[in-house]
């Protein structure tokens, strides 16, 4: 008896507050999201008249949300963006992650840390950093004009280049870091048997490395995506004041319109697509996992 | 890969560290410059460095979230330590499936649904029983433990699965309640993953501006929220030096925690590699 009470003791702590301050919150998103915005505190319409006993929710705000242009071009240009964010951070993590597995053991904890250490560096500073470095008359521009390799100044900053810019360099090392630790773990001897049988190093690169380093980019890749989809902070200081994403729309709706209904749905919307693509890179990875 | 490709490789690499640095060090250099306008280079100063130092707004919203972080950090720690446990040790259980996943979702959780979802609880359980009233560090605390025990029990539950059992049963042979068992056998070694999950969920907690903007009330801004505010209205040497402050700061802990780490990973020649 004392065995159960004392697992209990350990059990509950977390459990409860996992479901209060995490599952709980998304169910009440969701039942917002079927109110309506009014003027007062708190600014929605309760969604059941207790003296008739109605539900007084709806699903309007989800219709004008899929049926407003403005709306749908920040879904999909948020989702363009994430994707195309995550293939760049592929295709400069990889070779970096391959680089770093095949130095000298030695040498591989100091190039992980200098690898994490602009991440425990804020993140705001950092994405602030590329505004001096990429403005009209930030440093690149600055330089490029007094070389006289310019006549004037390329219009960098405010643009969609600058956003991806930005999400790369965030979430650069979350692609590397997996790929590593899966590439780590490969036998070389494979890529030897592979030399032995006449490949070629670009072949066996092929043909061994990279199926092999399947699960590792599955996962860099949905540590880059998901939270590319929601970004806000690069959209918001890199991204031109027209510049829609997902996580700006959901910032001014809350903050500017305080239409908080709207922006609960937003939120629903945003965690539909983060859930289909969970699940869609696990059943990625499980496939592979299978035994032909 | 050998021969041919290993050059193009490696440059790659340094290319890619180049990317990530070089904005760094534009900040840390140009933190020293003398003239306000943050793109031209007018003669060394540190003039910048007093000025953080005079800024009340900056400063106050410093201690705050210092203070928000090592108490958010250290409940993190607790309740992941908690969430290890209970998924290393307690075996098959109804619910284990859903207790998994609540506890690993914040990890793939984009920060404005994590931000958004505790503001429409915290509005919403103020309406109905009154708690918490208004919103201020401690719901910015709340959200900060929230994510962060995402990440220490990740952390704490790799290190428990590989410590086994064979020392808690020797506990037990030797007439020590579980409770004892753990305190004296397990924590002790524990202590690195519970360290390091402690130092990742002050820093997440120090560094982040999207759900805590979601969650703080007017008195409780913190530093990222007085950065972003500052940054939105353009480029300010002052935060230059508050950012290489911060570099030298992470720097240096990164530093002492490689080092420590390379040692204990020198300490033990444990078979043959």
């Amino acid at each position: 008896m004392t065995r159960v009470l004392g697992c209990l003791a350990v059990l509950m702590p977390p459990y409860v507050w996992m479901v209060t301050f995490f599952a709980l919150p998304i169910i009440v998103v969701f039942a917002i999201s079927l109110s309506d915005a009014v003027v007062g505190i708190p600014p929605y319409a309760p969604l059941v008249d207790w003296s008739s006993a109605r539900f007084l929710g709806d699903v309007e705000n989800y219709t004008f949300l899929l049926g407003d242009a403005y709306y749908l071009d920040g879904f999909l240009g948020s989702i363009r963006i994430a994707a195309v964010a995550t293939f760049i951070c592929f295709l400069i993590g990889y070779p970096m992650a391959l680089a770093i597995s095949r130095v000298r053991p030695t040498r591989r904890l100091p190039l992980l840390l200098l690898l994490m250490l602009p991440f425990w560096t804020s993140f705001l500073i950092r994405t602030y950093a590329w505004i001096t470095l990429l403005n009209s008359n930030g440093i690149i521009n600055n330089a490029l004009l007094n070389l006289g390799l310019r006549e004037t100044p390329i219009l960098m900053l405010y643009t969609d280049f600058s956003v991806y810019l930005g999400i790369v360099y965030a979430y650069l090392p979350f692609m590397v870091l997996p790929i590593y630790a899966v590439i780590e773990r490969h036998d070389l001897g494979l890529l030897e048997a592979a030399a032995d049988l006449g490949a070629k190093p670009f072949r066996s690169f092929l043909s061994v490395t990279l199926p092999l380093s399947i699960p590792g980019i599955a996962a860099g890749c949905l540590l880059v995506f998901v939270p590319a989809l929601g970004e806000f902070v690069v959209p918001e200081l890199l991204g031109g004041s027209d510049f829609l994403m997902i996580g700006r729309l959901l910032w001014t709706e809350t903050f500017q319109n305080r239409d908080w209904p709207l922006a609960a749905t937003v939120t629903i919307v945003l965690l539909v697509l983060v859930v289909a693509t969970v699940v869609s890179v696990q059943r990625i990875v499980d496939m592979r996992e299978r035994p032909l | 890969m050998r021969s041919r490709w290993r050059p193009l490789i490696g440059g790659y690499a340094l290319f890619g560290y180049a990317f990530l640095y070089m904005p760094i060090v534009i900040l840390v250099v140009y933190s020293f410059n003398e003239s306000r306008l943050v793109t031209v280079w007018g003669g060394f100063s540190t003039k910048w460095y007093g000025e953080l130092l005079g800024n009340e707004r900056i400063l106050q919203a410093a201690w705050l979230s210092v203070r928000i972080a090592a108490v958010s950090a250290t409940g993190a720690v607790l309740l992941g330590t908690a969430a290890a446990i209970v998924l290393v040790r307690f075996g098959r259980f109804r619910g284990r499936g859903v207790f998994n996943g609540l506890l690993l979702a914040p990890l793939v959780m984009p920060d404005v649904i994590i931000g958004l979802s505790l503001l429409l609880l915290f509005v919403w359980l103020q309406s109905q029983i009154g708690w918490p009233a208004g919103r201020s560090g401690l719901t910015v605390g709340i959200a900060h433990i929230t994510v962060g025990v995402a990440y220490t029990t990740v952390m704490i539950r790799a290190r428990l699965s590989q410590l086994g059992r064979d020392l808690d049963d020797a506990a037990a042979d030797l007439g020590a309640p579980p409770w004892r068992g753990f305190v004296e056998v397990t924590l002790p070694l524990l202590a690195p993953a519970l360290a390091a999950g402690w130092l990742l969920s002050f820093t997440l907690s120090l560094d982040d501006l999207v759900v805590a903007s979601f969650v703080s009330g007017p008195g409780s801004s913190t530093l990222p929220i007085v950065v972003f505010s500052s940054v939105r209205l353009g480029v300010s040497p002052q935060i230059n030096a508050l950012a290489t402050v911060m570099v030298v700061v992470v720097a240096l802990i990164v530093l002492l925690v490689g080092l420590s780490m390379r040692q204990s990973s020198r300490r033990p020649p444990e078979g043959a590699d």
